[in-house]
């Protein structure tokens, strides 16, 4: 499985671990940031982010309180922001399931730095992106109504032929899979930090989140084996997902939405905004934490690199769109893309396309690709523009069939309010978790390490 | 036939009396296992912090069966999930949406996918936990660098042969740098 250091050595490839690190070495650099008061930096960020939450939930709360009238939404435009951030965040979990089950098929060793990071951005996105779906229901506190379950009312059943119940089966089961898939990694790791605990507190604490694990070799072999069979369920899962979520849009009969290129459309945006993310991510963590041996820039590189092929899948996408608009001879899908284009939303359609498609196109620069401030810059215009990119195809809905009914969107001040509390909700989950649990998948990153003095490789 | 073996199933047996050698990288334990195993220690384990490519082989350990689980785990529940709505959908309450067939199979298959993969992710993850011997609060954490830099060699109180000065010095003869008795309390 692991290539050997003489082949790397031949193949010229960079070390995964830089700066002539021991195993201990890495255990005590990654395990380190958790055991020790949090930065100021940390402080700082978290407050910011705990602000923006709790303001977040007094918003929810008022929405809760008062009812869907105090948003933007209205007819034609019946799907807003909430849908748009549902979107949105789902996506950005893609990447983490990418990198930690499509990057371990295809065994690129690269993902060992980054994975665990991935893999937690995937759950906290995902819960962020359920709670929008949740919220946009009308009366969240029946939420549960969209899981079929014997009731008093016939039993009468969710209807299992609209795509919004297919929604709610892929997004759990997404969720499952993927907590399932980081925890199996994180119990070898959570088991180190409970054999270094000094606190019995904190050692009784880590002794029940590392479930008693030993490391025993038996035991081993059945988790390897695990964790290839959920690498290998997740990544049709992964695709599934977003096929799904774009069915939402698909199986609808509007001009815009009702077409077979979305499916793949809306997976190929997903890893894009994904990567932007982790890339945005993985910069302030690796300077934070103090992580540069780990996530090296050859790490980086490569993500650029497939936020570059990504952003030109995504560019195709648009042109596919309106090229298939224009032949299909249909004047009211010409109409709907001509009016994205240059219609009452314009200047959203323009952000989404500067920052989707030419942004990334700095990436074909290894100066650029490999430099921090222009990556970080630019991963952060990427999510821009795919936000956008899930704004202007919801507001196909402000020009529908009967002109008489055309309206336009705006969002109001509880739009934006919760449109930033999703960040906030994401931040504060994210800072938490890195304060309680290795950002690095500490044992995977020893499976990779170069060669050691005396070692087996 | 391909068929699943009994011992693909090898469950992590608690170590609670026996002899545990501590090694200081990866080549001595990898020694140190094979001699174990010509030796015929059974049940013997090793204490690793990471998974070592080679050692399963090394140790006799059979590749592990839970892929056995993950498929037939799949296919109960892409059966439950196509049945589960064909009867609730077609028998229990038949409605009628927008003219759609009451039997709209096509319509099913989002979710009979998810279904099955659920279920075998979930089943999987149970068995691992059922065969590694988690959750189990409170085991005895024989040396704290086990699951950091260091690798240890069980060889239980129950293994064929086993007399623990015997034992002790076999284990010091493979280049342990701490050997330790464990019994029971």
């Amino acid at each position: 499985m692991a290539l050997t250091q003489a082949v790397r050595d031949k193949l010229d490839l960079p070390d995964l671990v830089t700066g002539g690190k021991s195993t201990k070495d890495v255990t005590d650099d990654i395990l380190q940031p958790t055991e020790a008061f949090p930065t100021s930096l940390w402080w700082k960020a978290f407050v910011i982010a705990a602000t923006i939450t709790v303001i977040d939930i007094c918003v929810i709360g008022y929405l809760f309180y008062e009812g869907l009238y105090i948003l933007g939404i209205n007819n034609p435009v019946s799907w807003g922001f909430f849908v748009v951030n549902f979107v949105f965040w789902i996506g950005i979990g893609h990447a983490g399931t990418l990198i930690s089950a499509v990057l371990y098929l295809f065994r690129q060793q690269w993902r060992t730095g980054i994975n665990r990071a991935a893999e937690a951005m995937t759950i906290f996105a995902v819960i962020v992106a359920a709670s929008n779906l949740i919220l946009h229901v009308g009366r969240p506190w029946l939420g549960f109504w969209l899981f079929p379950y014997p009731n008093e009312r016939g039993p009468l059943w969710v209807n299992f032929r609209s795509p919004l119940i297919w929604d709610t089966f892929a997004v759990s089961t997404y969720l499952s899979i993927s907590l399932v898939f980081w925890y199996l990694g994180l119990i070898p790791d959570l088991a180190a930090l409970r054999d270094r605990a000094t606190n019995p507190i904190r050692r009784q604490i880590y002794d029940v989140l590392s479930f008693g694990w030993v490391g025993s070799a038996k035991a081993w072999s059945h988790m390897e084996i695990t964790a290839m069979i959920l690498a290998a369920l997740s990544t049709p899962l992964v695709l599934s997902v977003h096929t799904i979520v774009s069915f939402d849009f698909a199986v609808s009969i509007l001009p815009g939405w009702h077409t077979t290129i979305f499916p793949p459309y809306f997976v190929a945006g997903a890893i894009f905004s994904g990567f932007a993310m982790v890339v945005t991510l993985m910069v302030i963590a690796r300077e934070v934490f103090n992580l540069k041996n780990y996530i090296t820039i050859k790490h980086l590189e490569n993500m650029n690199k497939i936020i570059l092929v990504t952003g030109m899948i995504v560019g195709l996408a648009y042109a596919t769109e309106f090229f298939i608009a224009w032949y299909s001879g249909n004047e009211y899908e010409g109409f709907a893309f001509i009016n994205r284009m240059m219609g009452p939303y314009w200047w959203a359609y323009w952000i989404m396309v500067s920052c989707n498609v030419i942004s990334p196109q700095f990436f074909w620069f290894k100066k650029m690709r490999t430099s921090i401030p222009v990556m970080f810059v630019l991963s952060i215009f990427v999510n821009i523009g795919m936000w956008f990119e899930r704004f202007v195809i919801m507001m196909t809905l402000h020009r529908d069939f009967l002109p008489s009914s055309w309206d336009m969107y705006s969002p109001t001040i509880f739009d934006y309010a919760m449109l930033v509390g999703t960040f906030g909700i994401f931040f504060t989950l994210f800072l938490l978790w890195c304060r309680i649990m290795p950002v690095i998948a500490v044992a995977e990153v020893k499976t990779v390490m170069p060669a050691q003095p005396g070692g087996h490789h | 036939m391909y068929w699943f073996k009994k011992e693909q199933f090898h469950k992590y047996e608690e170590m609670t009396s026996g002899v545990l050698g501590v090694f200081d990288n990866e080549s001595s334990i990898m020694d140190a296992a094979k001699k174990t195993k010509d030796k015929n220690y059974d049940g013997f384990d090793c204490l690793l912090p990471y998974p070592i490519h080679g050692i399963d082989e090394v140790m006799g350990t059979a590749r592990s069966g839970l892929p056995w689980i993950t498929f037939f785990m799949g296919i109960v529940g892409c059966l439950m999930g196509f049945g589960f709505q064909y009867l609730t959908h077609a028998h229990d309450w038949p409605l009628n949406i927008g003219g759609k067939a009451l039997n709209a199979w096509f319509a099913y298959i989002p979710i009979t996918f998810e279904m099955t993969v659920f279920c075998a992710g979930i089943y999987t993850f149970a068995a691992f936990c059922y065969l590694a011997g988690i959750p189990r609060l409170n085991r005895k954490v024989l040396h704290p660098d086990l699951t950091s830099h260091k690798f240890g060699l069980w060889i239980p109180a129950s293994a064929h042969g086993f007399k623990q000065d015997e034992v002790v010095s076999f284990v010091k003869s493979l280049g342990a740098t701490q050997v330790e008795v464990v019994k029971e309390n």
